[in-house]
């Protein structure tokens, strides 16, 4: 009888790890699907390449929106990269132990911030002031990029800073015996060693960058249209499912599934690629 | 740590006078870290400074109509939606957890393909999971906008997030532990339930909160499966609202700006408390 309950707990564990590859497949499943068929009546070349979207005259073409999303990321990465490594540095090497305590919840506070609310504050400061130093009227790339940048630190800060950690005291003690200054010794002995750790934080970046919804709909401006510079309006992939998803029917439908679709094969990229890092790290 | 090579102020200064490279590399860091600290200060300062005075009591009352734009119900829903969404989502992350860090073989193929799932369940967008939930539970089941589709379409989002954290706290038990039960005559599954588990409590709990946070926060994968209705639900089956949704719904509407201020505030004040309380109880691991 004991040994029935032993056996019978072993198969419900593992039923329930069982749950996220049921999960994963699923997902897969309806949304190919649901969007593989609208890419085919459009023409895959078409929906991809195609440079105007207008629902109304039944043309599909994505391609203003998967540029969007990756120019807004790129200036995200731009933004958050060179704060976020340089933050990391000061956390896991200068940081007095006085103010690593204060600073170390902020920064974990910046990770739990929901997006509604970034895309509140990009509302009300950053859109009016962008508006008012750059012109234009305020929803643009350059508004978005910076408001994706302050997002996506907190991962790219806890990322590199367990990375540079991770590398032996003796690299940093090597550099100073060799008559290096501390700042010598941080940026070209640690930081090389810590560089592919250093990397999957950056990767993790655009992940969270590229699917980020409701604080990039909020400021980006939206206009369906090929990106046309820094100060004007843009749309992502993600802004287009949820600014036309609530009315669409039939092939507008299926064709904002398949714009899912193609965010999802960015993001099974991204995940790829963050896991050939992660692994490299850990050789 | 003390050194006996200890520099004074003027040394280093002296020094970095000497070395350009050094200095600006110094000046680069400090600056970066002062503008993270602004980033942060600037942000939770700017909603709390102009939220909390905003905050009324009519801004409780209980029911919400146009010339009252209550948060009461979004409030309420957001519960009920945390709850629901944990209690499917943290037996089936326990359970896996348990499967992977007792159960599973060293290199057994199996649980390297769990681990991959999970990684990509853990980066897919949230307005996929959005997506996704309208598909399978409105399109397919006929549910219609409800609290039970972002419940569940939430608990598969946080179901990495759970299985992680409780692999991390299950193997940070020490392996005297399930020796000694084993030296005592318990047999696997005694031990995982009376002995490993409370141990991992900590850690476990600390993950939960952490899901919490990620549901009070979440608003893509809800606008398209709980729908946006701002009432309380009759039931399961209908539609509601939460807090972020709410608060989305406020900034979009553009008509309650400062019932948006006021809301942001308090999903600010929400997530600060769980982070805190995720961070406490985490640190209970470090003592036991």
């Amino acid at each position: 009888m004991r040994n029935f309950k032993e056996v019978f707990m072993k198969v419900v564990f593992l039923i329930a790890a069982c749950m996220s590859i049921l999960a994963v497949l699923l997902i897969c499943v309806f949304l190919f699907m649901n969007g593989i068929p609208a890419m085919a009546k459009i023409g895959v070349f078409d929906f991809l390449l195609g440079k105007t979207w207008r629902p109304k005259n039944n043309i599909y073409g994505i391609l203003p929106m998967i540029l969007g999303s990756i120019y807004v990321t790129a200036g995200a990465i731009l933004v958050g990269a060179p704060v976020g490594i340089l933050t990391a540095v000061f956390m896991a090497q200068y940081c007095p132990k006085k103010i690593y305590r204060f600073l170390k919840p902020a920064i974990e506070l910046l990770a739990g911030i929901p997006s509604v609310v970034y895309g509140f504050f990009g509302l009300v400061v950053l859109v009016p002031f962008v508006r008012n130093v750059f012109g234009g009227d305020g929803n643009s790339m350059l508004t978005a990029s910076v408001l994706l940048g302050m997002m996506i630190l907190p991962t790219i800060i806890g990322v590199s800073e367990s990375a540079i950690r991770a590398v032996p005291e003796s690299y940093y003690e090597g550099g100073l015996a060799l008559g290096a200054s501390h700042e010598r010794s941080v940026f070209f002995t640690v930081l090389p060693a810590a560089k592919s750790g250093i990397m999957a934080g950056l990767v993790l970046g655009v992940g969270r960058a590229i699917g980020e919804t409701m604080a990039v709909i909020m400021i980006a401006g939206n206009q369906p249209r090929m990106p046309a510079g820094i100060l004007k309006g843009v749309r992502t992939l993600t802004a287009n499912i949820v600014m036309e998803m609530g009315y669409a029917a039939d092939l507008h439908r299926e064709a904002l599934i398949a714009t899912a679709v193609v965010l999802f094969v960015f993001i099974l990229i991204i995940n790829l690629l963050f896991s050939v890092v992660k692994r490299r790290t850990q050789s | 740590m003390t050194s006996i090579n200890k520099q004074s102020f003027s040394q280093k200064m002296r020094a970095y006078k000497r070395d350009p490279l050094s200095m600006t590399l110094f000046i680069l860091v400090i600056l970066a870290a002062v503008i993270t600290a602004f980033v942060v200060v600037f942000l939770v300062g700017y909603i709390l400074i102009k939220g909390l005075p905003n905050l009324t009591p009519s801004l409780f009352a209980w029911t919400y109509n146009t010339e009252n734009v209550s948060l009461t119900p979004a409030m309420i829903n957001t519960v009920i939606i945390t709850l629901l969404s944990l209690a499917i989502a943290v037996p089936i992350g326990i359970f896996s957890a348990i499967y992977l860090a007792e159960y599973a073989k060293k290199g057994n193929k199996l649980v390297k393909v769990i681990r991959i799932m999970a990684e990509t369940l853990s980066g897919i967008p949230s307005i996929v999971y959005g997506l996704f939930g309208y598909l399978l539970f409105l399109a397919t089941f006929g549910w219609g906008y409800s609290i039970l589709a972002g419940a569940v379409t939430l608990s598969i989002m946080i179901l990495p997030l759970i299985m992680r954290t409780t692999e991390e706290a299950l193997l940070s038990v020490p392996d005297t532990y399930r020796e000694g039960s084993f030296g005592l005559g318990a047999g696997k599954l005694r031990t995982v339930f009376k002995i490993v588990l409370p141990s991992a409590m900590p850690g476990i709990l600390a993950g939960v909160i952490l899901a919490i946070g990620r549901i009070v926060g979440e608003t893509a994968a809800l606008i398209f499966t709980a729908g946006t209705v701002a009432d309380i639900p009759d039931n399961l089956l209908s539609s509601g609202r939460t807090l972020s949704v709410h608060m989305y719904e406020l900034s979009n509407e553009a008509l309650y700006m400062n019932q948006a201020y006021a809301t942001a505030a308090v999903l600010l004040v929400i997530v600060a408390g769980i982070n805190w309380l995720s961070a406490f109880v985490a640190k209970k691991i470090a003592k036991v």
